[in-house]
């Protein structure tokens, strides 16, 4: 497969533009007052204008706009100062008004790009746009046999549109960048990013071209990819097929596609023949969006600092590697507890910040992930986590000793400090202390020193275990060491 | 002029005064208003709904609330809505089989307004389906007929309020006006119908026609009675986004200012060919009157307002056939009895409860703004538009009002256009510029032609000058008594 796929990509580049709905967290909806929450009872949160009654009108929610302006802000596009807002025409049982309110000529967001590290590169994409729309609601062709249930709590939920040009090469490429785009989302504060919950759902548009043509080929749109290995799995299996199609002699037909993530394959949902004219023009019941200069001000001055900026200023701070920063900043909860447990640290500096993020990285990570918990919730906060790097640093704790506090802590065992005086686990190293204990452990074992003397090295570390025993753990390796070194005469014969 | 005797034909002031003055109550004038109602229905036709007890309980509310002293101008006086605004619990039916069950949980704007202002509800009024005819043939519940002959079309849509309001049934009503669909109506049937600024009125709760030239507004007998019933029905609606954040009006504020120095514009396109000789005098003599009262003619020209027909023929239905969506049997409103399908289930709810104009424009709407025919249509459709607005916005620099007939002819008989949809559509070719430009209007009536039938004075002014509007029609009807004639058997 792997030799094959290689052979495929020798010959077939792969282009891939994506389109992401990202469900924006505002409370109610963008155009009606219902609540936007997720698992109410089927169409609890449907008002008169989520229904569509006869007479009702749409009402901008201005908490949308806002998210719009700072995803804007945040990819440097361009934010217009007037956009319209346009009916998308189609009949469909979950579309209660019989059209979509949308944006079509004039988005809200036009450009701007996303970077990310993609292997040892850094990669960007160019945005196209950002529009706003409404959701719809949902069909229910499970539950009711012979009859279809509508569920309308979903429709008119805010949703951001944001589109890509063709700019990815690989189904991994994708993948890297909607997980970019997933973690700005949530970073600024705009989405949710449930995926389960539909919050963050990517279409794909595929196409592949002989190396070395301009051209772009013949693309398929792959609808509905709600999470990344779909995502990753269906432009895999899309590639294949348009590749092994084009060899047989066949030709792509432009189509949508849904993926089937029991069979792993895509199957065709309607062919641009059949393709509906929507009919698009602008909604008379909204006038047109106007953003000023103050209002984006506004909203530019309530921003964070962005993952980009942030792990270049970890990366220049802290010398730490393109790697650690990105991983401390996979998220704005990951980031602030990286800064928190910073500013709790006696001495921030390079070794403090490498420590932070192994633990962070490490055991945090690891016990997090077995309870299922998120970072945000952490049951070690960040100042107990820096007060543990402190005791390792000052030799306090070894790091065995730092897994054994750290498990405590976790437990909910109380304060670092408390922990290694209810425990004993502080350290040794007294000089005096660590004396008495080498020189028993030598009076001891006359044999294992001669055979050290007789040249063999492992004698040696024979003699550092027996003194850390002795010392039940306690003594800091380093001085036993040095200390077994200085008694024993230097090196070996 | 002599006041009437008979407090229940009065005009809404007249009433208004009469009942602060205790000369008769709410429920005495609701009660005969109800059975004259119930009398004129088989002839007129002006109702869809009439809701005697919902009346009555109202009436009797409105006179305690009198005799404890809170009452306003409308409080007790009977009035109609037309039925394609949203009645709390009482029916509307747009005057389609669409609707024909269908009551709403929820008051339009303008008839929450008039409810605050102490109005009594008697019923619902017929119009054309959705609101398009200019003729009322086109009611799923029949047409309405003409008081003054009924032998004659009202007009439309807002038929049914404007019959009811000539015909004396109640003093004053509600209409939408999308093309002309008060003022027609009013030119026809000799009463005042005025059209707001658009964004005055809020369209919360008006089932949507075209929803960037609906506007709600009033018909009553008198200017004056018109203002009464637009403070009671304007106002700012976080409803409705296009409804407009002015401060509060008194629009009877302006009544007494004298029409000395009034510049009056008379458009070079509203007189001429195709005029009505009946309908040219009669306009010819209330200029006379006017300059008799101070005023003076300035001859302006409105060279695209030539082109208000076709663009209101791509705009109308291109908004109309998206609003109307809506109506597809699955949540609301008639469905067909059997179907196969999803297509099926649409294609027949809307194929059975739909009448031939509104899927004459439907198909029309869709077609404008289909692929390959949007940029043609809609997108030219809606530059023309801007070139009218500034036609008008040329004239208001040289006259504070423009002049002319509210129609070419008075109304017609029965039949006598529906077979030629254009010809039915040139009806409206003096009264769609105001939608399309969204300035003010109101149809006052002038005189009658020979045959005896109402003829129609419109008078518009620029964005929100409908005080000066109301002053101008006043002043008028203070020296003319067009307004108060009524037709046989309605005094």
């Amino acid at each position: 497969m792997s030799a094959r796929a290689d052979a495929l990509h020798d010959h077939w580049e792969v282009v891939i533009g994506l389109e992401t709905h990202t469900q924006l967290s505002t409370a109610s909806k963008i155009f009606s007052g219902a609540s936007t929450a997720f698992g109410a009872p089927p169409n609890a949160q449907a008002s008169a204008v989520d229904i569509a009654l006869p007479g009702v009108l749409p009402v901008l929610n201005r908490g949308a706009v806002v998210r719009a302006i700072r995803f804007g802000v945040a990819v440097g596009g361009t934010i217009h100062p007037r956009s319209v807002f346009a009916r998308k025409n189609y009949f469909y049982p979950d579309l209660p008004k019989g059209y979509q309110i949308s944006q079509y000529e004039i988005p809200v967001v036009q450009g701007g790009s996303i970077t990310f590290a993609f292997g040892d590169a850094q990669r960007t994409v160019q945005l196209t746009r950002a529009h706003l729309e409404e959701d719809a609601g949902k069909s229910l062709h499970e539950d009711f046999s012979g009859m279809t249930g509508i569920d309308l709590n979903r429709a008119g939920t805010p949703l951001l549109e944001i589109v890509t040009e063709p700019d990815m090469r690989s189904a991994a490429e994708a993948v890297a960048y909607a997980k970019t785009l997933h973690t700005l989302v949530r970073w600024i504060d705009i989405c949710d990013g449930n995926m389960q919950e539909g919050s963050f759902r990517c279409d794909a548009n595929v196409s592949v071209r002989p190396r070395g043509q301009a051209a772009l080929g013949t693309r398929c749109e792959i609808k509905n990819l709600n999470s990344f290995r779909f995502l990753e799995k269906a432009i895999e299996f899309e590639v294949r097929r348009q590749v092994e199609l084009i060899e047989d002699g066949g030709r792509v037909v432009q189509e949508t596609r849904l993926y089937d993530s029991d069979n792993d394959e895509t199957r065709p949902m309607r062919s641009k023949e059949d393709a509906q004219d929507y009919r698009y023009f602008p909604d008379p019941d909204l006038p047109p969006l106007a953003i000023d200069d103050a209002w984006i001000a506004e909203v530019r001055a309530a921003m964070p600092e962005l993952p980009q900026a942030m792990q270049a200023r970890i990366v220049a701070h802290y010398a730490l590697g393109v790697q650690d920063a990105a991983a401390l900043t996979s998220s704005r909860d990951s980031a602030r507890y990286f800064e928190a447990a910073m500013a709790a640290l006696p001495v921030a500096d390079a070794t403090g910040a490498k420590l932070v993020a192994n633990w962070m990285h490490g055991e945090l990570a690891a016990a997090l992930h077995r309870a299922g918990a998120d970072i945000a919730d952490s049951p070690v906060p960040a100042h107990a986590l820096a007060q543990l790097v402190a005791r390792i640093r000052d030799d306090t704790l070894s790091g065995k000793m730092a897994k054994e506090v750290f498990d405590a802590l976790y437990g909910g065992d109380g304060g670092v400090d408390a922990i290694i005086d209810a425990r004993g686990l502080r350290q040794i190293s007294d000089s005096g202390a660590i004396a008495t204990i080498v020189d028993g452990v030598l009076a001891a074992n006359p044999a294992i020193v001669a055979e050290y003397r007789a040249g063999k090295e492992k004698a040696f570390n024979a003699l550092v275990g027996k003194a850390m025993a002795a010392s039940r753990g306690k003594a800091n390796p380093a001085e036993v060491n040095a200390l077994l070194r200085k008694k024993l005469g230097g090196q070996p014969a | 002029m002599p006041a009437p005797m008979n407090p229940v034909l009065d005009t809404l002031a007249g009433l208004s005064a009469s009942l602060a003055a205790k000369r008769v109550s709410s429920v005495e004038v609701t009660t005969a208003l109800l059975a004259r109602i119930e009398r004129a229905q088989p002839a007129l036709n002006a109702f869809v709904t009439v809701d005697r007890e919902g009346a009555l309980a109202q009436a009797r509310a409105a006179d305690v609330l009198r005799a404890q002293g809170g009452a306003g101008a409308l409080t007790g006086v009977p009035i109609a809505h037309k039925d394609v605004l949203m009645t709390d619990g009482l029916r509307t039916t747009c005057g389609s089989r669409m609707l024909a069950q269908f009551t709403a949980p929820y008051d339009a704007f303008v008839v929450a307004g008039l409810k605050r202002a102490g109005s009594v509800l008697v019923g619902k009024t017929n119009m054309d389906e959705f609101a398009m005819g200019s003729s009322n043939e086109t009611s799923f519940f029949g047409p309405v007929r003409n008081p003054w002959n009924t032998a004659f079309v009202p007009g439309g849509s807002s038929g049914g309020s404007a019959a009811a309001v000539a015909a004396r049934l109640v003093p004053a009503a509600t209409g939408t006006d999308t093309g002309g669909s008060i003022r027609q109506p009013a030119a026809l049937t000799g009463v005042c119908g005025l059209k707001p600024t658009y964004g005055v009125c809020s369209r919360y709760g008006l089932v949507a026609f075209a929803s960037s030239l609906d506007t709600p507004g009033p018909f009553a007998r008198t200017a004056q009675d018109c203002a009464l019933m637009l403070n009671a029905m304007a106002g700012h609606d976080p409803r409705d986004a296009t409804s407009l954040a002015r401060p509060r009006e008194d629009y009877t504020r302006e009544l007494a200012q004298p029409l000395a120095g009034l510049r009056i514009g008379l458009p070079r396109e509203y007189f001429g060919a195709g005029i009505d000789a009946d309908v040219a005098a009669a306009i010819d003599g209330a200029l006379a009157e006017y300059r008799k009262l101070g005023a003076t003619t300035v001859d302006i020209e409105l060279p695209a307002s030539r082109l208000s027909v076709p663009v209101y023929y791509v705009i109308a239905p291109a908004e109309a056939s998206s609003n109307l969506s809506r109506f597809d049997g699955v949540r609301y409103g008639h469905r067909a009895a059997d179907y196969d399908s999803l297509l099926e289930l649409y294609a027949k709810s809307r194929a059975e409860g739909f009448g031939a104009e509104v899927k004459r424009r439907i198909l029309i709407g869709t077609y404008v703004l289909s692929h390959g025919y949007y940029d043609a249509y809609y997108l030219k459709a809606q530059q023309v538009r801007r070139l009218i607005a500034d036609d008008f916005q040329r004239a208001f620099a040289r006259c504070d009002v423009i002049m002319g007939a509210t129609t070419p002819s008075a109304a017609f008989e029965f039949g006598a256009k529906s077979s030629d949809p254009v010809q039915m559509y040139l009806n409206d070719i003096f009264t769609i510029a105001g939608n399309l430009t969204g300035a003010p209007a109101i149809s006052i009536p002038c005189g009658f032609t020979r045959g005896g039938l109402p003829i129609g004075l419109q008078i518009q002014a620029n964005h929100f000058r409908e005080a000066r509007l109301i002053n101008v029609a006043h002043q008028y009807q203070q020296v003319t008594d067009w307004h108060a004639r009524a037709p046989e058997g309605s005094q």
